[in-house]
């Protein structure tokens, strides 16, 4: 593949464009709802108007407002119909041609979509993601052309670091330093790993943007691998997203036959190969060092750091592990400059970050927004508040490593030192909200069984402390628990935060402490009156 | 050294497939966890035949192979029934009433999470997270997603699915 090639592609496809694309969602979640039928019933209303002509009819990634869905839009009247049925779906045909349509009309200029601000999720429900063309149309693997063939993998970098692009993971270390180090670090080989192992209960970016827009990723790994000097790369994908395998392996072959992955990319000597390998459910297999033991072919138990990935990853060689959606962000930055990046966000977190917004809101979906709104303005203004008239409680960040925001913080603006510093994390971007009907305590309770079950079991502290918190926490919510086990369980989240070996088990407390913080109370209610009144009895029920 | 390779060990052809995956991954030992996806892709679920051949295939300890296969959660080491049905116990999908669907799935199926019922048509697992939080409470019928469940329309849809097999 050459330049050349790559805008003859462009040409052709801008050509075979109809004066009207409608534009299916197949993303996971619309598929659920039928999302396959709809298009065929849409195409098959399409053929027998005789309008194939004029309207095209695409499959595209996810549109965001996967709540209402399945979603099918119109390009260019920007209309956007929502509950789609395979029954109304032949309708919007017939809308198009001058009758009406039965289907329920969204809209486009709700705060939902008009406060979004679209960078790794600009392609996401525009292009199909099955088809390379299409990528290449919206201006896929042009970067990567201009990086191989003009640009020093050291002026990579430091675009990189200018732009400010901190991990999307969650821990938010700065991505250029990440790649630096890699870059300089000895080694025979090295080795650039993808992060798809989103295992955070209550998260779905990194499904939906390998779902939508795989070649997005699959360049900013090549970039990433051409700034390092890596020629070998791996994508680590959870086995519970098949669509998204299936769309990645797609990508990878048709990446591989044009020549843009491989040998000699870009008639370079850079030479990059991608591969993917499926994770078999384990959340701890998100840790980085857990994830390359379990590439490795080995159970997923991390180990302690230093050594760090960058000096000692993969069989010992340098490796650059960055997650999916830090991937995703490369191109901007590398096509629009670091500038443009560094002016997004707030002082410490530049750009934008992509957030799954679900739970007891009116608006589910995915949302891409500036850091540094505030997180009343994406649960109320976006997501529209608790359904129900019911009140908005608290919002949980971060999964099982984070915590829950009560409503009174609710004006922080969401970067990652405040959410840190309101006893959260920004985490992967999950955002679960919660309304006055549900229970705290037994939210801390659900988030301890996660971690006590998916808990490696190789440091102790994690190990048996995630069980001992959860039978605290179990007594407390089935109300026999005393004064003494909340101090208790208190000591213990301590304990277990400072002493365990990885992120899963120093993290494991956070749902409790967050918890504890904001809604005390309800641990307090939960208490056993009987056993507090007597005294100490609590205490003597423990030594007998 | 030549390296003698182990015999399939039988003539089901989905032997064939399996070896096709560790040939292409050079019989190393990093193919192992593929190679275990394979099997179980192939055949269901992961008997001790199946674990011991990888082991001599891929020239690892039969403990590491036995120990990866049940350090994952996604491996089984049981035939699953012939319908599965999986019940996501993901936050969103728990905040919504997830456990409640749950219940009633037990409830109906008589088995618990984990279980096969004993006439081997139905296997009742849960998930940590399919990712399909937006629909939540979700539970997945046979590899199919389906959303927005209550615990009766959860059953309803169970009752369908296999009366459909039957």
């Amino acid at each position: 593949m050459v330049l050349e090639q790559l805008i003859a592609i462009t040409e052709k496809e801008k050509k075979a464009r109809k004066e009207i694309c409608i534009r299916c969602c197949m993303a996971a979640g619309c598929m659920s709802s039928r999302g396959a039928e709809i298009k065929e019933s849409i195409e098959k209303a399409v053929s027998e108007k005789g309008l194939q002509n004029r309207i095209e009819v695409r499959r595209v990634g996810c549109m965001g407002s996967c709540g209402q869905g399945p979603m099918v839009g119109i390009e260019p009247a920007g209309l956007l119909y929502q509950h789609v049925t395979p029954e109304n779906a032949a309708s919007i045909v017939e809308g198009l041609s001058g009758g009406s349509a039965e289907a329920e009309l969204g809209d486009p200029k709700h705060p939902f979509f008009s406060r979004q601000k679209l960078i790794v999720c600009a392609n996401s429900g525009r292009i199909d993601p099955e088809r390379i063309e299409d990528s290449i149309e919206a201006g896929g693997y042009l970067t990567l052309q201009h990086v191989v063939s003009e640009l020093q993998p050291s002026q990579v970098i430091d675009a990189v670091l200018k732009s400010g692009l901190r991990g999307r993971g969650g821990a938010g270390y700065p991505t250029g330093l990440k790649w630096g180090t890699v870059a300089k670090s000895p080694g025979t080989r090295k080795f650039v790993v993808c992060n798809g192992d989103e295992g955070d209960p209550g998260a779905f970016m990194d499904r939906s943007v390998l779902e939508s827009d795989p070649h997005r990723v699959l360049e900013g790994m090549a970039i990433a691998g051409y700034a390092v000097g890596a020629d070998q790369a791996f994508i680590y994908v959870r086995a519970e997203y098949p669509l998204a395998v299936s769309r990645l392996q797609t990508a990878i072959r048709q990446a591989k036959h044009h020549g843009l992955l491989g040998n000699g990319i870009f008639e370079s000597t850079f030479n990059f190969n991608v591969e993917l390998r499926i994770g078999a459910g384990a959340f701890v297999c998100g840790e980085e060092t857990a994830l390359m033991a379990s590439i490795e072919g080995r159970r997923g138990q991390p180990h302690p750091r230093p050594p760090f990935p960058a000096e000692s990853g993969l069989w010992g060689f340098p490796t650059l592990i960055n997650n999916v959606e830090t991937y995703a962000n490369i191109v901007p930055i590398v096509k629009k400059g670091p500038d443009w990046f560094a002016s997004l966000g707030t002082e410490k977190s530049k750009g934008t970050k992509v957030f799954s917004l679900t739970g007891k809101v009116r608006n589910n979906g995915l949302i891409e927004v500036p850091i540094g709104i505030t997180i009343r303005e994406i649960v109320e203004d976006l997501g529209g508040g608790a359904p129900d008239g019911a009140k908005v409680k608290a919002v949980q960040t971060g999964g099982p490593s984070g915590g829950c925001i009560p409503v009174e913080h609710f004006d922080t603006p969401v970067d990652y030192e405040s959410l840190v510093g309101l006893g959260s994390i920004m985490g992967s971007g999950g955002m679960v909200v919660m309304d006055e009907h549900t229970n705290m305590v037994d939210v801390a309770r659900f988030y301890m069984q996660f971690c006590m079950e998916e808990s490696c079991g190789k440091c102790i502290p994690c190990r048996a402390g995630t069980v001992q918190m959860y039978e605290l926490l179990t007594k407390i919510v089935e109300r026999r628990g005393t004064r003494n086990d909340l101090e208790q369980l208190e000591e213990l989240c301590d304990l277990v935060k400072h002493t365990s070996l990885c992120g899963l088990g120093q993290t494991a407390p956070n749902p409790v402490l967050s918890t504890l913080r904001y809604f005390r109370n309800e641990y307090l209610e939960l208490l056993n009156k009987e056993v507090q009144e007597s005294g100490s009895s609590g205490v003597q029920e423990q030594k007998t | 050294m030549k390296v003698i390779k182990p015999p399939l060990p039988s003539e089901d052809k989905r032997w064939k497939i399996v070896d096709a995956k560790m040939r292409r991954l050079g019989y190393a030992g990093h193919a192992l966890i593929e190679t275990l996806h394979t099997v179980q892709e192939s055949f269901g679920y992961l008997d001790k035949e199946a674990l011991s051949f990888i082991a001599r295939a891929l020239r690892v300890p039969p403990s590491r192979v036995y120990g990866v296969a049940t350090f994952y959660n996604f491996f089984s080491l049981k035939p699953q029934g012939v319908h599965t049905c999986v019940v996501c116990l993901g936050t969103a999908c728990y905040v919504k009433g997830a456990s409640q669907v749950l219940a009633a799935i037990e409830l109906y199926s008589g088995i618990k999470s984990g279980e096969t019922t004993s006439d081997k048509q139905l296997s009742l697992l849960t998930a940590r997270c399919i990712g399909a939080c937006a629909i939540g409470p979700a539970v997945v019928y046979d590899g199919i997603v389906a959303g927005h469940r209550t615990p009766d329309n959860a059953v309803e849809k169970l009752e369908g699915v296999i009366g459909d097999g039957a």
